[in-house]
């Protein structure tokens, strides 16, 4: 068991910030540094799987930041109650609920992504970076504390998968959001600029594709090397 | 921290109580919705496979549409109405679960039908609608069929499915694939049923009439949906074959024999 022990030296300090210098690199780490997707490839498989699209990556992004949130808090807030030897299956209890109920709520009000996304929110469950943050960080660290984990974890997997779809749903289907690019291009051009989609980037090898460039570009800015 | 074993089970039992609590209320609390967004897409389904739809963003639009201009029966594999399932409740076109039905004996199984009735004349048929059920690649898929009243041409189709390949065999549900099926028929000259098949590969030739193009790397999608068309259509031949010959037997009495005569043989070019 790895658990990072970002709480604070004994030293008794006054209050600390809301958004104190510590608190705010839970946050901006996994949006760049320690992307969940890119440096610790984590949740590659629905980093595939949704990307076809922006509207389902999109609802998809949301669902995950929802439950990471939710259940960080949650386990942070009963991580003393929680026998150690059962840890990982109340973990697992507590996403599988949170997932079920999402999956639930976009029947009830989505009923179009829920026919998209259908069994992909239901493998939030086993998204490697829900459990990876709750047994790295929220059993060991406050709730606040847990759920600016849980929102900078969950946006940088999201950005990740919307920059993916983004490309693909552009070079795949010639549409962002499910506006027409490419034709509007075509006749505003006058038929001048005739693009093909490419029918690689509507399969998963494109996700595959675009996430090694992504990789690629992030790792050369950063300078990261893998150890 | 050891605990005993007490308190892991004590602990167990009440998070499962807890979690377990939570989910059916949501579930109480939501059944209703969702049987309302089911009941609406299944409604879209049919409407969507004579009409196009998507302009209306009404949902309660789409249900008097719905109420107003289709009328549904139930069938057996004879053709002829069925008005009781085997437990003697009525059966209602509109709330027979596809995906249930179809694991039931060909033989006994309702078979629902859905009129599209003319504007106007609410007594005319415009088109039939048959619901289908099949296997994709990884899932199942379902459809509704529209023909034209003369029961052999392809008016329209609606696919659904559940976990094909997005791009590849979920293209099925995309207006550009549906649209091939328009116009195709199901019978050939001599009245045999050909249904109407996908080829492999997407070459966009111009194809006979039992024909479309297929989808390219979603093979084994087309073939299910190609295994799901003649099935269907093979068990309403029989309800298809006694409403075509009820509608030549209606125009008899009306006809003056050469104009009888006729009318017989521009049915028979249909055919």
């Amino acid at each position: 068991m790895s658990t990072e022990t970002l709480e604070q030296p004994i030293v008794k300090e006054p209050a600390e910030p809301l958004l104190s210098k510590r608190r705010k690199k839970f946050i901006t780490d996994p949006l760049n540094d320690d992307n969940p997707v890119t440096i610790q490839v984590l949740g590659i498989c629905s980093a595939l799987a949704v990307t076809v699209k922006m509207q389902p990556t999109l609802v998809m992004s949301v669902a995950v930041v929802f439950v990471i949130v939710f259940s960080n808090m949650i386990i942070s807030l009963i991580r003393n109650l929680i026998p150690s030897r059962v840890r990982i299956i109340v973990q697992l209890a507590i996403i599988a609920t949170l997932v079920t109920l999402v999956s639930e709520v976009l029947k009830a009000y989505l009923f179009d992504m829920y026919k998209v996304l259908g069994a992909f929110v239901g493998l939030i469950i086993t998204n490697c970076i829900v459990m990876g943050r709750l047994e790295a960080f929220a059993m060991a660290n406050k709730a606040y504390d847990s759920v600016l984990d849980g929102l900078g974890s969950g946006f940088g997997y999201a950005w990740i998968i919307l920059a993916v779809a983004f490309a693909r749903e552009l070079f795949g289907s010639g549409t962002v959001f499910d506006i027409p690019v490419y034709d509007t291009l075509y006749s505003i051009s006058g038929g001048i600029i005739d693009i093909q989609t490419n029918g690689l980037m509507v399969d998963s090898i494109g996700a595959f594709m675009v996430l090694g460039i992504i990789i690629w570009v992030q790792r050369t800015k950063n300078g990261y090397v893998e150890h | 921290m050891q605990q005993s074993n007490t308190y892991i089970l004590v602990f167990s039992a009440v998070l499962t109580i807890i979690l377990g609590g939570l989910l059916s209320g949501a579930n109480q609390f939501l059944k209703p919705f969702q049987d309302k967004q089911v009941e609406l897409d299944t409604k879209k389904k049919i409407l969507g496979a004579v009409m196009d739809i998507s302009t209306i963003e009404d949902p309660n639009a789409i249900l008097a549409l719905y109420d107003e201009r289709i009328s549904s029966t139930v069938l057996d594999i004879n053709g002829d109405v069925m008005e009781k399932d085997e437990k003697g409740n009525a059966l209602v076109a509109e709330k027979i679960d596809f995906q249930k039905n179809h694991k039931k004996d060909i033989q006994t199984r309702p078979y629902p039908i859905f009129m599209f009735m003319n504007e106007s004349n609410k007594e005319q048929v415009d088109a039939y609608i048959i619901p289908m059920f099949g296997a994709g690649l990884w899932d199942w898929i379902s459809g509704f069929v529209a023909l034209e009243s003369d029961l052999n041409t392809v008016k329209g189709v609606a696919f659904d499915h559940k976990s094909e390949t997005p791009g590849l065999g979920a293209r099925i549900t995309e207006e550009g694939v549906k649209a091939r099926y328009i116009g195709k028929k199901i019978f050939d000259e001599q009245g045999t049923l050909q249904s109407v098949s996908m080829v492999k590969g997407e070459k966009g030739d111009p194809l006979d009439e039992h024909h479309i193009d297929g989808m390219s790397g979603a093979t084994l999608t087309g073939k299910g949906v190609n295994a799901m068309l003649s099935d269907y259509f093979g068990y309403y031949s029989k309800f298809i074959e006694k409403t075509r010959n009820a509608s030549a037997v209606v125009a008899e009495p009306v006809a003056e024999p050469v104009a009888e005569a006729q009318e017989v043989e521009v049915v028979e070019e249909n055919i």
